[in-house]
């Protein structure tokens, strides 16, 4: 078997993957619903209705996806690069804490100030965290796969540690948890009575901020040719360990902001499950969307449908929610595939 | 050509005699896509005997031997070995019937010793345990036979280039292979190093080993084969007794019609606009030395060639030059002015163009378009990146295809990835990005390695108008050929070292070879 | 003085030989992979996949010994999928792994939340009980370090020579070891790259999935959810602290197990001064460390993470 680059991928073979992809997590999906002694037509119908199927099923959706977008953007341009930042997991911590830090009471600006001033400081904090890894790697090339993954874990540990300590609520009656966001820096909801708020702008800004600068920039040009031929483009001159480190700054910021969207937007103050593996779903997000900043969204839009309908489908029918983790996992790994088969064409 | 037999149904019969062949190929074809690599191509081999396949880059030597060996399949056309026929057949199957094959790039593993890497395949994989001191004890026989002799204990990364292919040989020897492919056996040697594989293939042949050496060096296959198969566009298109042969015929054979390679004109040199003042280059992790105290002083309207067997040091000089790698100790000046910390990008600012060693790993990006990669030395130059960061994808196009007509890059349109590119196409492609700014320096290095004769005639006129533009050429090659043509002056590196300059004219390959394996380095041991 | 009665407690050495046992299974498990070439990052969920299914064959009621080879084959079929993606069609090592690790995990949880949707506290089973090796058990300080262990913590340290036999001594790991450093010279000789590349994977997750097996039904009696914790990404840092070499592998996993054992009686004596968090960052941080130590001088098999094409470059 040879594999050889196609001339052009016509749009529609591009689109291919990601639907091949779905389809087979779907496939997958409805064995493991069969196998849980449920109706897969029931079963898809009720996880359908649950991420979509109402204004309120909607919100919840949308403002799952914005994390989702978030840290799926993060992992885009890291992978464009091949910088394998696995860690926004532990950057979108690190944004949550830097979020609860400034916005907790050490300053008492008003709403316009603040709300930019928490994302900032999220997004300095998200990228610091990938500082170490980017210097490793560049400088002592140590693999940013094990460094990244193994600093999710830190700093999983460090915020507990603040949580149980110095940044514990003395109001929470105990739990491990922050103090809440002060009132300037919550983000306005969108919708009333529901969960969804103006992090969306941000995720949707994101990602076209994103796409222009890859897509139009020295920088964006600079990530292409070091993700697809390092040696090359460093032969042509294009600076390595500078680009690589705006791309771990970028990075560690999207992932960051993540974590200031969900203090700031969603619960108000810091927890330990703030994320149920955004950081993680991100990749599955990014790979999805062919790391096309613009596809992030959908494909976020698209898993956070997955899981809020596998939540509400796990609360109805006997199939544990975990399954919309499966067809996550499943979808990154069909659409290495799919990828495949549309960049190249299998001779024998 | 009289002497020769054209038809290659008949060849078999000029050469048949009584014995009949150990190995008869006949009537094999091979389509890559739209490019036939062999046309009905018969051969056949007798013991004792060696056979070269003559044929420029490019002719399907290297596919024939691919298919023969069982990299490849054949579409039609039957393969008989030793009066069996030889059908669908893997690598395995090639080796188990004695036919072994000396790749032109060594297939060894470094880090593993020479006995590890002649025991691989020869053991059953499933055996529980490995008979290490029963094939220690072959080998040192099989070597003595043979008059070879390498530490069967170093590590593969330790030995010469010479010494590594003697080991690709004994490889094949354990394997008791009757028949050896050798490809490009010479393309890594020196003069003085082929000798002596020569001789050792006489002998080996002289005790009944049948052996195939592809090459595209017409001399050297008149000095050692005792018939001679010639290739061209896939099809073979001489068949002789090599004692039989006219030199000239064969010359035009291989090329089909002439093809003249563009020669220089002695003109003086211009000025110094580059220079290396006793730099010392040390590896990163051994510390070792890799660039001794080198001086080198290129100026313009001239070329300088770099001679030198492959791995003494070419590959740090040559990083150094790109700005890739940074002198521990000396001095490197470009148009008169001293460099602190060099870096690709600096050095393209101040004129310098590259053409790197391996087109695929380090010159393109195979797969981002044309005018992409067109793009990739300047980054945020005008009028392409409007104020000097935002890309006007149009601008881009527009200039890309210029540069594709001007240099006549075949291609099918600038949006298609250059992974696809023929490899000829590819160096023009590289040429054009580096050329069209009109540069100062170029450091040329292997840059018509495995192209066909009609892309070298271009890559050496294209090189060779930019020095009588003024340019100051560094040519780093292993093509001697090549080197002399070009070349208004040589040095030579040996183990890091590099000799005082020597003028082009007049130097033979002979002078060369002596310097290559280390004569004028008083430190050389 | 307190670190000091640590060290020369024989609880200490027992502790540490017991949290040892899945991190060599899993560290040489990842170093056969990436000796063949391949990087594994299913680690992690291959672990956790080997966790919950040796629990659960003893659940259903059957042998330890079973529970092993059950953990095994659960192992092997994941490498046999990480292998066909990342060997035979030569995908990205790195997202593969990942992949891998998250469909292995989540499979994992949804099996246990399916057959016991509603207990709180996993139900638990009766593990490897440890066995005294007669006299040797009996001497002072030692026998109690050493020689009072589970079979399958024996297993462990057995499986080291053996796996070091293979690779140096035997022509299937000479074929692994080229195939991590030149695949195109395996192609030469006549050996099926992806074959042998394939049956690495399979091999070295099998090992791991009995690392993970070793949590549930040796070292602990019940499967916790997220009970592996990380553990694959520290053996990855082995992997690499040991330079590729199974015996500095054993080494460096008694080492990181000595500190996970000090870490936590640490904890009991100065916990009041130091919170207990940053005890459990230890081991995280100093595998970060300690692929810092030798970053320098590590030699990478050649070919890891390159994917071979058959028929490239000849």
């Amino acid at each position: 078997m040879r594999l050889e680059l196609r001339e052009s991928v016509p749009w529609w073979l591009s689109l291919a993957a990601p639907i091949m992809a779905i389809a087979l997590s779907l496939l997958l999906a409805s064995l493991l619903i069969i196998w849980a002694g449920e109706s897969i037509i029931d079963a898809f119908r009720m996880m359908a209705i649950g991420a979509f199927g109402s204004t309120f099923a909607l919100t919840e959706t949308l403002s799952r996806a914005i994390p989702l977008t978030l840290t799926g953007l993060a992992a885009a341009i890291a992978f464009r690069a091949r910088f394998y930042n696995i860690g926004a997991e532990g950057q979108l911590y690190c944004g949550a804490l830097a979020a609860t830090l400034v916005g907790t009471g050490l300053m008492d600006l008003n709403a316009f100030w603040m709300i930019p001033l928490l994302f900032v400081a999220g997004a300095l904090a998200g990228g610091c965290a990938l500082l170490l890894p980017w210097y490793l790697k560049t400088r002592l090339s140590v693999d940013e796969v094990v460094t990244t993954l193994l600093l999710n874990f830190v700093i999983l540990l460090l915020v507990s540690y603040a949580l149980e300590g110095p940044l514990r609520d003395p109001m929470s009656m105990g739990w491990p948890q922050a103090a809440p966001i002060i009132d300037a820096g919550v983000l306005p909801a969108l919708v009333p009575r529901t969960r969804l708020h103006a992090g969306l702008y941000v995720a949707l800004a994101a990602a076209i901020v994103l796409w222009l600068l890859l897509r139009f920039s020295v920088f964006g040009f600079s990530v292409k040719a070091l993700g697809l031929n390092s040696n090359a483009a460093r032969h042509a001159g294009i600076p390595a360990t500078r680009t690589l480190f705006w791309v771990a700054m970028l990075s560690g910021a999207l992932a960051g902001a993540a974590g200031v969207s969900e203090v700031a937007g969603l619960k108000g103050y810091l927890t330990l499950d703030l994320s149920p593996g955004f950081g993680y779903t991100g990749i599955a997000v990014a790979m999805l969307a062919n790391l096309h900043p613009l596809g992030v969204v959908l494909s976020a839009t698209f898993l956070a449908g997955i899981s809020v309908g596998a939540d509400s489908m796990g609360r109805a029918l006997g199939v544990p929610s975990y399954i919309a983790d499966i067809m996550v996992a499943s979808a990154v790994l069909s659409v290495l595939i799919g990828l495949m088969l549309s960049r190249y064409r299998v001779r024998r | 050509m009289e002497s020769l037999s054209v038809n290659p149904a008949s060849a078999d019969i000029a050469s048949g005699d009584s014995v009949a062949p150990i190995l008869s190929i006949s009537g094999i074809t091979k389509r890559f896509g739209s490019l036939a690599a062999n046309q009905n191509i018969s051969l056949s081999l007798h013991t004792g005997e060696i056979v070269a396949l003559l044929g420029e880059n490019g002719a399907g030597k290297t596919t024939l031997m691919n298919i023969l060996f069982g990299h490849y399949r054949a579409d039609s056309g039957t393969i008989e070995a030793f009066g069996e026929p030889l059908e669908q057949h893997s690598p395995e199957d090639a080796l188990k019937r004695g036919i072994g094959m000396v790749h032109q790039h060594f297939t060894l593993a470094d880090n593993l010793s020479v006995l590890d890497n002649i025991m691989l395949g020869t053991e059953s994989l499933w055996q529980p345990f490995s008979r290490r001191s029963v094939a220690r004890k072959r080998l040192q026989q099989i070597m003595q036979d043979a008059g070879l002799n390498v530490n069967i204990d170093s590590p593969v990364r330790d030995l010469t280039v010479g010494e590594r292919q003697r080991v690709e040989i004994l490889k094949a020897l354990y394997r008791n292979v009757r028949i050896l492919i050798l490809d490009e056996p010479t393309a890594v040697l020196t003069p003085q190093e082929v000798d002596d594989l020569f001789v050792l293939l006489r002998s080996m042949a002289s005790r009944g080993l049948a052996i195939i050496i592809i090459s595209h060096k017409l001399h050297e296959v008149l000095a050692i084969s005792d018939r001679v198969v010639v290739l061209r566009g896939g099809e073979v298109v001489g068949n002789a007794e090599t004692a039989t042969v006219d030199r000239n015929q064969l010359a035009e054979m291989i090329v089909g019609r002439a093809v003249e390679r563009p020669c220089v004109e002695a003109r003086p040199a211009g000025e110094e606009i580059l220079a290396l003042r006793a730099v010392t280059v040390r590896d990163r992790a051994t510390h070792r030395i890799i660039l001794s105290n080198i001086d080198l002083q290129v100026r313009s309207h001239e070329i300088v060639g770099v001679a030198g067997v492959s791995g003494n040091g070419q590959a740090v000089l040559a990083s150094v030059l790109s700005g890739l790698c940074t002198p521990d100790e000396g001095e490197f000046l470009l148009q008169g002015e001293t460099l602190k910390k060099p870096s690709p990008r600096l050095l393209t600012s101040k004129g310098l163009a590259r053409i790197p060693e391996d087109r695929h790993t380090d010159g393109v990006v195979s797969e981002m378009s044309l005018w992409e990669n067109l793009l990739l030395d300047e980054l945020g130059q005008e009028p392409v990146w409007r104020m000097g960061m935002v890309l006007d994808r149009r601008t881009a196009r527009q200039q890309a295809c210029q540069l594709i007509d001007e240099y006549d890059v075949r291609c099918h349109n600038e949006e298609q990835p250059v992974g696809l590119l023929s490899g000829g196409n590819m160096q023009k492609l590289i040429l054009a990005r580096n050329l069209a700014r009109d540069p100062d320096v170029i450091l040329a290095n292997q840059p018509t390695r495995g192209l066909d004769e009609g892309a070298i005639a271009t890559v050496h006129s294209l090189l060779i108008d930019a020095r009588n533009r003024g340019a100051g050429i560094l040519l780093i090659t292993e093509d001697l050929d090549e080197l002399l043509r070009l070349s208004d002056r040589v040095v030579v590196m040996h183990d890091g070292h590099m000799s005082e300059s020597l003028p082009g004219a007049g130097l033979t390959p002979r002078e060369l070879g002596l310097r290559m394996s280390g004569a004028f380095d008083n430190n050389a041991t | 003085m307190d670190i000091l009665d640590i060290l020369i407690s024989a609880s200490f050495w027992a502790a540490t030989i017991r949290i040892a046992c899945p991190l060599i299974f899993a560290t040489l498990g990842e170093l056969i992979c990436e000796r063949a070439g391949v990087l594994n990052l299913g680690i992690e969920g291959i672990m956790t996949a080997g966790a919950m299914s040796g629990w659960l064959w003893v659940y259903n009621g059957g042998d330890l010994i079973g529970a092993v080879l059950f953990a095994a084959a659960v192992g092997a079929m994941l490498g046999l999928l990480h292998a066909s993606f990342t060997v035979s069609l030569g995908l990205s090592q790195h997202v593969t792994g990942i992949g891998i690790t998250l469909l292995a995990s989540s499979l994992s949880y949804f099996i246990i939340k399916m057959l016991l949707p509603e207990s709180t506290s996993p139900p638990k089973i009766v593990p490897f009980q440890n066995i005294d090796v007669p006299i040797l058990s009996s001497l002072p300080f030692l026998g109690e370090a050493l020689f009072s262990h589970t079979p399958l913590t024996y297993t462990a340290f057995l499986v080291v020579p053996i796996i070091m036999y293979v690779l140096y001594r035997t022509p299937w790991g000479l074929a692994m070891r080229i195939a991590g450093e030149n695949p195109v010279a395996l192609e030469a000789q006549g050996i099926d790259v992806i074959r042998v590349r394939t049956l690495a994977v399979m091999l070295g997750s099998a090992l791991m999935a009995i690392g993970g097996a070793s949590l549930t039904i040796s070292a602990f009696d019940a499967f916790y959810f997220g009970m592996i914790n990380g553990r694959g990404w520290i053996c990855v840092a082995l992997v690499i602290f040991a330079s590729w070499r199974p015996g500095k592998a054993l080494l460096g996993a008694l080492l990181f197990a000595g500190l996970d054992a000090f870490q936590v009686r640490m904890q009991q004596q100065a916990g009041a001064y130091i919170p207990y968090q940053f005890f459990l960052m230890l081991p995280y941080v100093l595998s970060i460390v300690a692929m810092i130590i030798v970053a320098r001088r590590a030699e990478y098999p050649k070919a890891l993470l390159k994917p071979y094409r058959r028929g490239e470059r000849l």
